[in-house]
């Protein structure tokens, strides 16, 4: 059967599309040989060395629909975070795929958050609804275009960080959020960076160095307003713009373990307190699944793409 | 509702029913000794139940589907016991049914087939650790979510998922079901709240699933286990997120003199940009039952009321509240009430979470849906709704969560009725179809279980149910946990005639 046709309900057409857009794509994914999705190759080394006879394709591009009233944006994997976060932001709107340039699909199948995600939400919430080329080259959907949905096992879930490893991502809907009115970062190298993420009520980054504390708050003027006078009782914090966005090695810690940062071997970093994510200079020692957590990915690798042909060589959370 | 169940489980779905058509072996107690034994052996021997009223008991969820058939009763109070369960389980060839206190509408919770072992969790119930540090708390799947939240709020947290049912509900029924709740529109369902689970797979392996820190390591497996509804192992311990308690609420009680000025209300807040903790809209029906026992001053007149929260600092709430009464205005709101304190909020509130129990004053019997709609389609679907009800002959009233577009159609009917059945089944599938129809989703908050499967491919392809079914596959290859749960008829542990002895090697 084919992934189209269905149950040929009209109710379901919008799930059972058959867009000659994703068809196309269907058909460059095929059935048979390696093959790898190249977004903006912005983070292009993760997951390791690409097995050399792999072919490389691109994912297609473009916003489909977006329903600013809905919360919720359709737009092709290929397409450039910038540009659909360009196009929501006349809308006032926003989503949690991280503005560090790339594509949504490369940014979905990475699974990195952006800097300030305590703010605008982690990459794994934003994806509502996936529409994937499977290894056997058919067209798969799954989640769905609600912002509540516990129809059926989550794939969205699954896709994200997957390095497209079990799918080739080609269209996706993504939650939006609204822009906050007054977004502002502060800055100070005296501060006690945990005090300071403790003392706000809701900071949508706290970012330190070793030195720096970086903290934005966004919101309603007045509640900027307000938290800046509770961050200034834990460093001497200045008004400053926008950072540059930190580079490095990403790392995945526990929060907690911040605390200890000097204990781990990072070089140069910048840590996200309150999330645990940190750009260093060295990479993070490999880490591991126990052999049983292992042994289920091995046979949903298996599942999902039984002759190896997707992504190959790569391993999700390899060489971050 | 006794005379409702069994037209509803002849009503069920397509794996129902072939459980009701199978010949299968009835269960015996005298044919499980040795099964009742090993599990005494390796739990405790009144921690084993095998009466007939236990096993009646757990047969039925908080749904309306009959027919289940539980064998001995489970109630494990470490990791350790529930995989010997497991093990146990698989060398008597014998599935397992998880449950937490089976307040589930879908169904999820029967155990259906060869009498399977049900593992109730209700006595893992301790909170472990909160971790300020790390931002979470461990607890075990027995702990009941408002006592979580209660637990957590001396810290100055809570747990955000807060399902009507919270009062009784487990976080292993809330990771199982993907929980939602009235203030999952700003916090998002229990997926966001979940960091790291330790389950118990099928196989009886204790698998770390997620972790503390921002990207665990491989694939989100924590992610496709949540919402799984018990398929693809047990819940054993869970951390969840500890979401900061806001200082400042406020909370609108705005009337309508149509439910669509209301449904628009609820668009036009969403497009303004305020996203609020909660929108719930409660219909005039709805609003009258409420009424006559909370007193909390709904008014009685009003099409529809809409309940809307939102939370965060003093001066913000006031500028989203404010917002929010204009919008409402701007939508012929005809009053607009400000909670003035925590106890007129709490009232507010009493009304809403109980809704469901005080129609019991109108009919003995409800069925209650959960579908979800895009926002611009609230206002349309819900007429079609009424026109459904009028088409069939039914009462149907609606409270429903407005600010996700998760609808929840109450059907209001005597069992006693002849015919009735029949004409509450045929408005259920419509509302369902409308709801697809308004590109909407099957479930917002309730889950597959056994009441939606044969509408799983209304949504879904083929393609669609394969890849789901994989997922279910590398986790349960034998189909051990929850069988003819989920999937519908045609893949792999829908048909509960597939479950069978492990093949070799298949857990590689």
């Amino acid at each position: 059967m084919s992934g189209d046709s269905g149950s040929g309900d009209s109710s379901s057409a919008t799930l059972h599309s058959t867009d000659p857009v994703l068809r196309e794509f269907a058909e460059l994914v095929g059935e048979t040989d390696g093959v790898a999705v190249a977004g903006g190759r912005t983070r292009w080394s993760a997951g390791g060395e690409l097995d050399s006879a792999a072919r490389v394709i691109q994912a297609p591009s473009g916003i489909v629909d977006y329903v600013p009233e809905e919360m919720i944006v359709t737009v092709r994997a290929g397409t450039p975070v910038a540009e659909l976060h360009a196009e929501l932001a006349a809308k006032g709107q926003r989503t949690g795929l991280p503005e560090r340039g790339g594509t949504v699909g490369g940014a979905l199948a990475v699974g990195e958050n952006d800097v300030t995600v305590l703010g605008r939400g982690t990459v794994r919430s934003a994806l509502l609804q996936v529409r994937y080329v499977s290894s056997e080259g058919r067209i798969v959907n799954g989640g769905g275009p609600t912002v509540k949905n516990v129809t059926g096992f989550d794939l969205p879930r699954l896709m994200v960080g997957s390095l497209g490893t079990l799918g080739c991502l080609a269209e996706v809907i993504v939650r939006t959020n609204p822009i906050p009115t007054v977004s502002q970062w502060y800055l100070a190298s005296d501060a006690d960076p945990f005090a300071s993420y403790q003392a706000v009520m809701a900071p949508s980054a706290v970012v330190y160095d070793g030195t720096n504390t970086l903290v934005l708050l966004e919101g309603h003027a007045v509640d900027v307003d307000q938290q800046a006078g509770e961050l200034a009782a834990t460093g001497s914090f200045v008004e400053v713009g926008p950072p540059s966005l930190p580079t490095g090695h990403r790392w995945s810690l526990p929060p907690a373990e911040l605390k200890k940062i000097a204990t781990h071997d990072t070089g140069a970093f910048n840590a996200l307190v309150g999330v645990g994510t940190v750009w260093a200079a060295k990479p993070q020692p490999a880490r591991t699944l126990s052999p049983e957590v292992q042994a289920v990915h091995d046979r949903m690798k298996m599942q999902f793409d039984p002759t190896g042909r997707l992504n190959p060589g790569r391993k999700p959370g390899v060489n971050r | 509702m006794a005379s409702f169940l069994k037209s509803a489980a002849s009503a069920g779905s397509a794996a129902y029913d072939s459980f009701r058509r199978l010949p299968g072996r009835k269960f015996e107690p005298a044919e499980t000794d040795q099964l009742v034994l090993d599990l005494q052996a390796a739990l405790t021997e009144d921690r084993v139940r095998n009466d007939s009223a236990q096993r009646a008991l757990m047969s039925h969820d908080a749904s309306v589907f009959d027919g289940g058939n539980a064998g001995p009763v489970c109630y494990p109070e470490t990791t350790d016991e529930v995989v010997a369960i497991m093990k146990i389980a698989e060398r008597h060839d014998r599935a397992v049914v998880p449950r937490g206190a089976g307040t589930g509408l879908a169904g999820g919770a029967i155990p259906l087939g060869d009498a399977p072992v049900v593992i109730a969790v209700t006595k893992m119930n301790r909170v472990l650790e909160i971790d300020e540090d790390n931002g979470i708390a461990w607890v075990e799947p027995g702990v009941i979510n408002l006592d979580l939240t209660n637990h957590l709020k001396p810290h100055g947290y809570h747990f955000a998922p807060d399902p009507s049912s919270q009062q009784v509900c487990t976080i292993g029924g809330n990771v199982a079901n993907n929980s939602g709740g009235p203030h999952c529109l700003a916090y998002g369902v229990t997926n966001a709240h979940i960091m790291a689970l330790e389950v118990v797979s099928p196989a009886g392996d204790v698998l770390q699933l997620g972790g503390l820190d921002p990207e665990p390591l491989g694939l989100d497996l924590r992610g496709v286990f949540v919402g799984s509804e018990g398929t693809l192992g047990v819940t054993t311990k869970v951390a969840v997120k500890l979401t900061r308690n806001r200082p400042g609420v406020r909370t609108l009680l705005l009337s309508f003199s149509s439910v669509r000025d209301a449904a628009n209300t609820v668009s036009g807040v969403i497009a303004a940009g305020v996203v609020p903790a909660a929108m719930e809209v409660m219909d005039a029906r709805i609003t009258e039952a409420v009424e006559n026992y909370v007193h909390a001053g709904y008014p009685t007149d009003a099409a529809a009321v809409l309940l809307a929260e939102v939370d965060g600092l003093e001066s913000g709430v006031d500028i989203d509240a404010d917002q929010i009464r204009a919008i409402g205005l701007a939508n012929n709101a005809t009053d607009v009430r400000l909670a003035a304190d925590d106890t007129e909020r709490a009232l507010l509130w009493k009304g809403r979470k109980t809704a469901f129990g005080a129609i019991a004053q109108i009919a003995p019997d409800y069925y209650l849906h959960d579908t979800v709609v895009p926002r611009s389609a609230l206002a349309d679907v819900l007429e079609e709704v009424y026109a459904i009800a009028d088409r069939n002959d039914l009462l149907i009233m609606n409270v429903f969560h407005a600010g996700d577009g998760n609808l929840h159609p109450l059907i209001i009917f005597d069992g006693r009725d002849p015919g009735v059945l029949d004409r509450v089944h045929q408005a259920g599938a419509e509302i369902i179809t409308a709801s697809l129809d308004a590109g909407g989703v099957l479930s917002g908050e309730h889950g597959i279980g056994v009441e939606k499967q044969k509408f799983m491919s209304r949504m879904f392809t083929d393609d669609d149910l394969d890849h789901q079914n994989r997922v279910r596959q590398a986790f349960d290859p034998v189909c051990r946990a929850n069988p003819g749960k989920v999937m519908p008829m045609g893949h792999s542990c829908a048909d509960i005639q597939q479950l069978r002895a492990v093949p070799r090697d298949v857990w590689g």
